[in-house]
C-alpha cells in the first residue's frame, strides 16, 4: 500500500519517496533481512566456493543507471563498477588501457583506439566498435551530462571491429583522461530497449536505462529497488577476471542509509560492511571502535559556493532590478564573510584543507600561487557591501544538497552571511531535487562539491567554469551562467595547446583569475574517508570510487 | 471572579487534586513548560534564531558543569553554537502550539460530527462511522504522513516551509478526530433520550440548537478527559513527524527537530543536543498524561 502511493507520487514528491523510503526501512527492515538470509543462502549453493559479500551503506541513492544521464559523484560510483570505459585508472591511479589495448595519433585531428577483443557484455554479446561509436553518440546527446567526457571529439568512426577512431573537432591532449569517464553500453540492448539516448534526468524521466543496466564491467545488477537497495553480483565471463587485482568480492548491496548515525551504527553492528561517507564527527568514535577500521585516502574534492551571474534579476532574492552577484565586490564580500577556518574546525572537525582553488594540488595544473584565501574579515565586507551599494545588504537564498556534509556548512554559512548583512536562508533538499533545480539554472547561489576524475584542470574549468556552449561540454556543469571572455579564452586556448609548459602556464593564469575574480568561492577540500569492516581490505584512491572487484574480504 | 474561585476551591475536583501530589508536581511541571515557552522571547537566555548573534566557534560546547563547559549556555550549545536551553524553549513553543491547536481542531471536527452522527442517526450515523472504523483501521501517524506528504506535493516545496506547521495542525487533527466522535456518540445516544431534550423539541427548538446547547454540554465530561491525553499524544505525533524529516521546517525547530538534529551527534559523544530536548518533551508529555488520567478518575462517578 505504502508502496503504491509511493510510486505514484514519487515524480512530484521528492520529500515525501524519502519518508516513504524511510518509513519502508523501518517497517520491512525483517522483511528485507529475511530477504538477505534467502539470497545469502542461494549464494551458498552457488559453486563459488570463495563467495563474499558485502553491504556498501550509503547516504544517497544512485538516481539512475544511465551512464550518460547525469554527472554524479553517487551515480559514478556506483555504475564504474557496472560500465567501463576504454581507458581506466590502475591500482596506483596510473592510467592504464581497459577496454582499449592501444592508441595512436596518426594525425593531429584523428585518435585511433584498438580494443581489447573477447570482451562480454553482461547479456552476453561481445563488444565491437560499434558499441563504441554508439557510446559516443549517446554521450554527445544534447541531454546528455557527460559531454565533458568526450572533450574535443567530434564523432568516433569505425574502422573494423575491433577498431575506433575518434575524429577531433579540436585537439584535445588529454583525451584518455577524459575517456575514463565515457562509459561503453552496448548498442545492440539499447537499440532494443528503446534506450538510444539519455534518460532525461531533470525532469526525471523513466528509461529501460535508467533501470537496467548491461555494461562490460565486473559486476551485473541483479536487483535494483530505489531507495531500498541495489544488489550488484560478479560478471562471471568479464574479461579481466583472472586479473592479480581481482578480489574476492562476488556480490555488493548498495543501501541507501539516509541517517549518518544509523549508516554507522549498521557498520558498527555488522549489518552493512562499507561505508564511503562516515560523517566527521563519527571518525574518532570509529576509530576506537573494534572491528571497524578507517582507510583515508586524499579525494581531490572542493566545496565551493557558486553564484547566478547570468540573470539580471535574481530569482530568490529582495533585490530587485539588478543582480548583486553580478558586482566582485560582493563576491569578494561572501568571501570575507566566511570563517572558513572555523567551519573546518567544527563542522569538519579536521577533516578538511583550506584552499583557495578549485584545482586540487596533484592534479595537472595546479597553481600554488592562484591557492590563496581572502582572509576572514566581516569588517572588510561590510565596506565591500557597502561600496558596492548594498549598505543594508540583502537576502538571498543558498540551495544545497542534503548530502551531508553540505546541510550543515550551509547551515554554519548562513549566520556568517548574516553578520555582514547578507540575510542567506538556507534551503536544503534532497539530491533527487537538487540536481534537477540546478540543471534548470533554478537557483539564486548554491553550494556544491566538485572532484576532478581525470586529474587534469581542464574537466574542471571547461565543465564549471567556462560560459555555456550548448550541446557542448563548455559549462556543462556551470549552473550560474557564470561567463568571462577572458577566461573563455584561456580555456580555448589551453585546451588545444600540447605543450605542457605553455599549456601549464595558461591553467596558471586562469586560476589566477578565477581567484581575483572570485568567480566562484572555494572553501575546503573535505578528507572524506572510508569505513569498513576490518576483515574488508579496501584502497581509497583519488576519484573516491570503490572499485569493488579490488576488494577483498577475509 | 471571587465567587468562581471559590466554586473551584470548593469542589470535588479540586479536594482530589490536594490529595494527589504526584498530581501537583505533574501540573506544576506542565505549567512550568507552558510558561516557558509561552514567554520565552523574554526568558531564554538567546534568541537561536536571530542569524546574527551565532558564533560557529561556540558550537558543540558542552553543558556549564562540565570541564569546558560556558557559563552562558547552561544545557551547552547545538552544532550551529545555539543555545540548547533557548532553542528548547522556543522549540516546546512550536511543539505546544501544534499539539493543542491540533487538539482543538480535532475536537470541533469530532464533537460535530458525534453530535450529528449520534441525534440523527439513521444511514448518516452509519456512514460517519463506518468512515471512523476505517480511519481506525490505519494508524494516526501514517494518516498524518499521507497528509503532510501529499500538502508538499500540492503547495511545493517553497511554499510548504511557510504554512507546514499549518499542514501539520491539520494532518494531525485529521488523523485524531474519530475518538471525539465515537465518545460523543455515545454519550448523544444516551441523552437525546431523556426528557429535556424532549421537552427542547417539544417546545419547538432546531435540532442544531438542541444539539449544541442541551446536549453537548452533557456530554463534555469525556471529551475534557480525551483532551487532555490528546495533546499528549499529538505532541508526540508531532514530534515523530519532526523526527521523521517532514514535521516543521529546521528554520523553525520543534522539540522533534531539535532531537533529529542532535541523533547525529550521539556517536561523537555531543550527547547533550539530543538528551536535553528528549527529556523536555518526556517531561512535557508525562506530566500531561497524568493530568489526564487524574482527571478521568476524578471526573469517573463510579471511581469516588
Amino acid at each position: 500500500m505504502v508502496y503504491q502511493i509511493r510510486n505514484s507520487i514519487r515524480r512530484n514528491g521528492q520529500n515525501f519517496e524519502r519518508v516513504g523510503a524511510k518509513l519502508l526501512g523501518l517497517m520491512n527492515k525483517p522483511l528485507i533481512f529475511f530477504t538477505a538470509v534467502l539470497l545469502s543462502v542461494g549464494m551458498l549453493s552457488a559453486p563459488t566456493a570463495s563467495a563474499k559479500s558485502i553491504v556498501y551503506g550509503t547516504q544517497d541513492e544512485p538516481q539512475t543507471l544511465d551512464p550518460h544521464a547525469a554527472n554524479l559523484a553517487v551515480t559514478n560510483r556506483l555504475l564504474s563498477n557496472v560500465y567501463e570505459g576504454l581507458v581506466e585508472r590502475d591500482k596506483d591511479f596510473k592510467l592504464t588501457p581497459w577496454l582499449a589495448t592501444s592508441w595512436t595519433q596518426p594525425d593531429a585531428s584523428t585518435w585511433r583506439f584498438k580494443l581489447r577483443p573477447n570482451v562480454k557484455f553482461h547479456d552476453g554479446s561481445t563488444f565491437s566498435a560499434d558499441d563504441v561509436v554508439f557510446s559516443v553518440q549517446r554521450a554527445l546527446h544534447p541531454l546528455s551530462q557527460q559531454k565533458i567526457s568526450l572533450q574535443g571529439v567530434d564523432s568516433a568512426r569505425k574502422v573494423d571491429d575491433l577498431t575506433v577512431d575518434f575524429v577531433m573537432r579540436e585537439p584535445n591532449p588529454v583525451l584518455p583522461n577524459h575517456l575514463t569517464q565515457l562509459r561503453i553500453m552496448s548498442r545492440a540492448w539499447a537499440v532494443k530497449n528503446k534506450a538510444e539516448t539519455p534518460q532525461n534526468y531533470k525532469d526525471a524521466e523513466d528509461t529501460f536505462a535508467s533501470r537496467n543496466a548491461n555494461g562490460t564491467g565486473p559486476f551485473m545488477v541483479k536487483d535494483r529497488q530505489p531507495d531500498v537497495r541495489t544488489v550488484l553480483v560478479a560478471h562471471p565471463n568479464w574479461w579481466n577476471k583472472n586479473s592479480p587485482e581481482r578480489g574476492n568480492v562476488t556480490e555488493v548491496t548498495l543501501r541507501p542509509i539516509k541517517s549518518s548515525p544509523t549508516r554507522i551504527a549498521a557498520l558498527i553492528s555488522n549489518e552493512v560492511q562499507f561505508v564511503n561517507d562516515p560523517q566527521p564527527q563519527d571518525v574518532p568514535r570509529m576509530r576506537s571502535s573494534p572491528g571497524v577500521k578507517i582507510t583515508e585516502g586524499q579525494e581531490a574534492r572542493v566545496q565551493f559556493l557558486a553564484f547566478d551571474q547570468h540573470r539580471d534579476e535574481l530569482l530568490y532574492s529582495n533585490v530587485k532590478g539588478k543582480n548583486p552577484w553580478k558586482d566582485v565586490r560582493v563576491r569578494q564580500a561572501v568571501a570575507h564573510a566566511i570563517d572558513a577556518e572555523a567551519i573546518r574546525t567544527k563542522v569538519m572537525r579536521n577533516l578538511a584543507v583550506l584552499t583557495g582553488t578549485i584545482i586540487a594540488p596533484g592534479d595537472q595544473g595546479f597553481f600554488k600561487d592562484a591557492d590563496k584565501r581572502l582572509p576572514y574579515d566581516p569588517e572588510r565586507a561590510k565596506k565591500l557591501l557597502a561600496e558596492a551599494g548594498y549598505p543594508n545588504g540583502f537576502s538571498v537564498t543558498l540551495d544545497c544538497g542534503d548530502n551531508k556534509p553540505a546541510p550543515d556548512i550551509c547551515q554554519a554559512i548562513a549566520p556568517m552571511l548574516a553578520k555582514v548583512g547578507i540575510n542567506t536562508t538556507p534551503n536544503v533538499m534532497p539530491t533527487g531535487t537538487f540536481f534537477p533545480k540546478l540543471q534548470k539554472f533554478d537557483t539564486s547561489f548554491y553550494l556544491l562539491s566538485w572532484t576532478t576524475p581525470t586529474s587534469d584542470a581542464l574537466y574542471t574549468l571547461q565543465s564549471l567554469l567556462r560560459t555555456q556552449v550548448p550541446n557542448a561540454s563548455g559549462g556543462d556543469n556551470n549552473f550560474g551562467r557564470y561567463s568571462n571572455k577572458t577566461l573563455d579564452s584561456l580555456i580555448d586556448r589551453f585546451r588545444v595547446e600540447t605543450d605542457l609548459k605553455k599549456r601549464d602556464a595558461l591553467i596558471g593564469e586562469a586560476l589566477t583569475l578565477i581567484n581575483r575574480e572570485m568567480s566562484i568561492v572555494t572553501l575546503h577540500r573535505p578528507i572524506i574517508p572510508w569505513a569498513m569492516r576490518a576483515n574488508v581490505n579496501a584502497i581509497l584512491p583519488p576519484n573516491a570510487v570503490p572499485y569493488f572487484f579490488r576488494f577483498n574480504v577475509k | 471572579m471571587n465567587d468562581t474561585l471559590k466554586r473551584i476551591f470548593d469542589s470535588d475536583l479540586w479536594y482530589s487534586f490536594k490529595r494527589h501530589p504526584l498530581v501537583i508536581v505533574a501540573a506544576i511541571l506542565s505549567l512550568a513548560c507552558i510558561l516557558g515557552a509561552v514567554f520565552a522571547p523574554l526568558l531564554a537566555p538567546h534568541n537561536p534564531f536571530d542569524l546574527k548573534t551565532l558564533n560557529l566557534l561556540d558550537a558543540f560546547t558542552p553543558p556549564a558543569w562540565s570541564a569546558s563547559g560556558k557559563g552562558q549556555f547552561l544545557l551547552g550549545t547545538d552544532d550551529q553554537g545555539r543555545d540548547v536551553m533557548s532553542t528548547i524553549m522556543y522549540g516546546s513553543r512550536v511543539s505546544l502550539t501544534v499539539g493543542i491547536c491540533a487538539v482543538a481542531l480535532s475536537m470541533v471536527i469530532g464533537i460535530t460530527l458525534g453530535l450529528i452522527s449520534g441525534y440523527v442517526g439513521g444511514a448518516l450515523d452509519s456512514f460517519i462511522m463506518r468512515v471512523a472504523d476505517v480511519q481506525l483501521s490505519f494508524p494516526a501517524i501514517l494518516i498524518a504522513l499521507l497528509i503532510d506528504g501529499v500538502a508538499r506535493v500540492v503547495i511545493g516545496k517553497n511554499g510548504h516551509d511557510e504554512v507546514a506547521i499549518y499542514v501539520l495542525i491539520f494532518a494531525i487533527a485529521a488523523s485524531g478526530w474519530v475518538q471525539y466522535a465515537r465518545t460523543v456518540r455515545g454519550s448523544t445516544l444516551v441523552e437525546r433520550n431523556k426528557e429535556y431534550v424532549q421537552a427542547a423539541r417539544v417546545i419547538g427548538r432546531r435540532p442544531l440548537a438542541i444539539m449544541f446547547s442541551h446536549v453537548l454540554p452533557n456530554v463534555m465530561g469525556p471529551v475534557f478527559v480525551l483532551a487532555t491525553l490528546h495533546v499528549g499524544a499529538a505532541i508526540i505525533t508531532e514530534a515523530t513527524l519532526s523526527f521523521l524529516g517532514v514535521g516543521v521546517p529546521p528554520t523553525q525547530p520543534s522539540l522533534g527537530t531539535l532531537i533529529r538534529i542532535g541523533n547525529d551527534f550521539l556517536f561523537s559523544g555531543e550527547w547533550w543536543i539530543t538528551v536535553f530536548p528528549g527529556i523536555m518533551l518526556v517531561i512535557l508529555v508525562l506530566s500531561i498524561n497524568i493530568i489526564g488520567d487524574w482527571l478521568r478518575d476524578a471526573l469517573n462517578p463510579k471511581l469516588r
